[in-house]
């Protein structure tokens, strides 16, 4: 929601153009990989995503913050394609991943699928045991090594510490365990599809403090082979585990950068209104 | 005046449940005070005999194994055509769509067509085809009749289902198709209710097979052949003048109000099995 003060302010300071280009976020060891040109997004009549230019570097976590309704899971939806399920919305514009653009024709949707891994705002537990949940995707995906499958399993529940939680009962059911432990059940079942990407979408919002924690220590240590783009609207985390920042709000990039610069030195007005919390 | 509307309504909403068990106990406890002494052993053992409709010895095998063929046959037929249409307009079409609209509206009207109807459908449609009255016939009647039933039940538990699942499975790369297949799994008990109202709605109803299936004394052998069912073997029964053969309509009803709740319970039994996963 906006206050009366706010909102006087947004039109009367900095207009921000349509086209404006953004800088390339700050580079990290590797190059970028993601890049995104001129992306436009409408709703039916509703223009969510208004000329979305931004590049995200490799191997680093790149947050994504702004008021709720500003287009930030919308933004994430087109990175996995998921807006191909509802013909209502119209996607313009080009997505680059590893230099193809995943909105080209000749592009198949399960194999940019496969690339994003999406971990979502409630965990979602597959109706199946622990181990079926980590190893669905691998099946669905061609591996029908018995061997190879169960290596996978026990490699992600490993990663995301939950293999010692859980190992007398994997062949349980994935349901009975509780909301962090289903949430971090569901990134490993995200990452034993092998993805490139990791998407969050609000992943700490429905977890307590802790799990919360445990999750945010995850991510840290993904970015080491992962590239992360994280939804979030808790400010503090951003700081917390961001490399690089987003501030989007009514379907625009306001501003984007490196996290200390974001936080210290905001550029735009309307930036440093939301991190003083004159909106949220 | 706001302690007396609630007290006033509460008492409406106990009375009203109180009415529902009343009448069950009512129908029930009839069914069984005038069956169970013609109740025997032989009435489910045995087909009936010579001079079985005159008060005579046998039995009405006959009735309970056809109605079982029938109903077996009618609910793989409607889950064959139910199944892929349920998924069809929830999963494959896009939410609010003409099409899914209009089959939703069509399967309301199909749910609303008397039970008569279909059988004379079935029977013109029998005569058009050449068939003679045989348990085939009952089979493709009775479906049509608990087809809508079994679509409306299994799309709105379908449909109250989140759309967190479906997203997952899709966004882990999932085709529909597989993400089809994991669906069905979590919507088990919801198929198992929707087949629990079709078989209550299918086994007992005595007008579209009235035609279609016909009636013997004998248990069935092949499809061509026609089926007795326990609706006929209760009407024929209670049409009789002779008071025993009457009562013996009775104890047919018991076994039918039985055979239903053996189905129910062990559905729900399967049912819970299955479903031991679910979220």
């Amino acid at each position: 929601m906006i206050n009366a003060t706010g909102q006087m302010r947004i039109f009367t300071t900095d207009p921000v153009m349509e086209t404006e280009k953004h800088a390339p976020l700050r580079k990290l060891a590797n190059d970028i990989s993601l890049r995104i040109e001129d992306l436009n997004v409408y709703i039916e009549e509703n223009h969510i995503l208004k000329g979305i230019n931004l590049e995200i570097p490799e191997k680093s976590i790149t947050c994504i913050i702004g008021p709720s309704g500003c287009g930030k899971s919308t933004f994430l939806k087109t990175l996995n394609r998921m807006h191909d399920e509802t013909p209502e919305v119209k996607i313009t514009g080009r997505i680059y991943v590893d230099g193809e653009n995943i909105y080209d024709k000749g592009i198949n949707v399960i194999d940019t699928r496969k690339k994003m891994g999406l971990l979502a705002q409630r965990p979602c537990p597959l109706p199946m045991s622990i181990f079926d949940n980590v190893a669905y995707g691998p099946r669905i995906h061609g591996i029908r090594r018995r061997k190879k499958i169960n290596q996978t399993v026990i490699q992600y529940l490993q990663y995301v510490g939950l293999w010692d939680e859980v190992r007398d009962r994997v062949r349980t059911s994935a349901t009975r365990l509780s909301i962090g432990q289903q949430q971090r059940l569901c990134l490993a079942r995200g990452l034993a599809i092998e993805p490139e990407y990791i998407l969050g979408d609000e992943a700490t919002s429905s977890l307590d403090p802790l799990s919360t924690k445990k999750i945010e220590e995850l991510f840290i240590k993904l970015k080491e082979k992962y590239t992360v783009i994280l939804v979030t609207h808790t400010l503090r985390q951003a700081k917390r585990i961001a490399d690089n920042i987003v501030f989007m709000y009514l379907g625009k990039i306001i501003e984007s950068g490196p996290t200390d610069e974001f936080f210290n030195n905001p550029k735009k007005q309307l930036t440093r209104d939301y991190l003083s919390g004159s909106f949220s | 005046m706001k302690q007396l509307e609630e007290k006033v309504f509460k008492v409406i909403m106990i009375g009203a449940a109180m009415i529902i068990i009343c009448v069950l106990i009512y129908i029930i406890g009839t069914i069984f005070y005038k069956g169970l002494p013609s109740l025997s052993l032989d009435m489910i053992t045995k087909l009936p005999g010579g001079g079985f409709y005159l008060g005579k010895e046998g039995g009405v095998l006959n009735a309970i194994v056809g109605s079982l063929y029938i109903i077996i046959g009618s609910l793989a037929l409607s889950m064959i055509i139910s199944v892929p249409l349920v998924m069809y307009i929830n999963f494959y079409l896009p939410k609010n769509s003409v099409f899914s609209g209009l089959i939703r509206f069509s399967l309301d009207i199909l749910f609303g067509i008397p039970s008569i109807v279909y059988g004379a459908f079935g029977f013109a449609l029998m005569v058009y085809l050449g068939i003679r009255a045989s348990l085939l016939g009952g089979i493709i009647t009775v479906g049509m009749l608990i087809m809508p039933i079994m679509m409306r039940s299994l799309d709105e538990v379908t449909r109250l289902l989140s759309r967190d699942l479906p997203d997952a499975l899709l966004s882990m790369g999932a085709t529909k198709y597989e993400m089809t297949k994991v669906i069905i799994k979590q919507l088990m008990p919801g198929l198992v209710t929707a087949t629990l109202l079709a078989v209550g709605r299918g086994i007992g109803d005595a007008a579209t097979v009235l035609f279609t299936a016909g009636y013997t004394d004998n248990i069935p052998t092949a499809l061509n052949q026609p089926a007795a069912s326990l609706p006929l073997a209760i009407f024929f029964q209670l049409g009789s003048p002779v008071e025993e053969v009457q009562n013996r309509a009775y104890a047919s009803a018991v076994i039918l109000t039985v055979l239903i709740l053996i189905l129910s319970f062990s559905a729900r039994y399967f049912s819970s099995k299955f479903s031991k996963n679910k979220i």
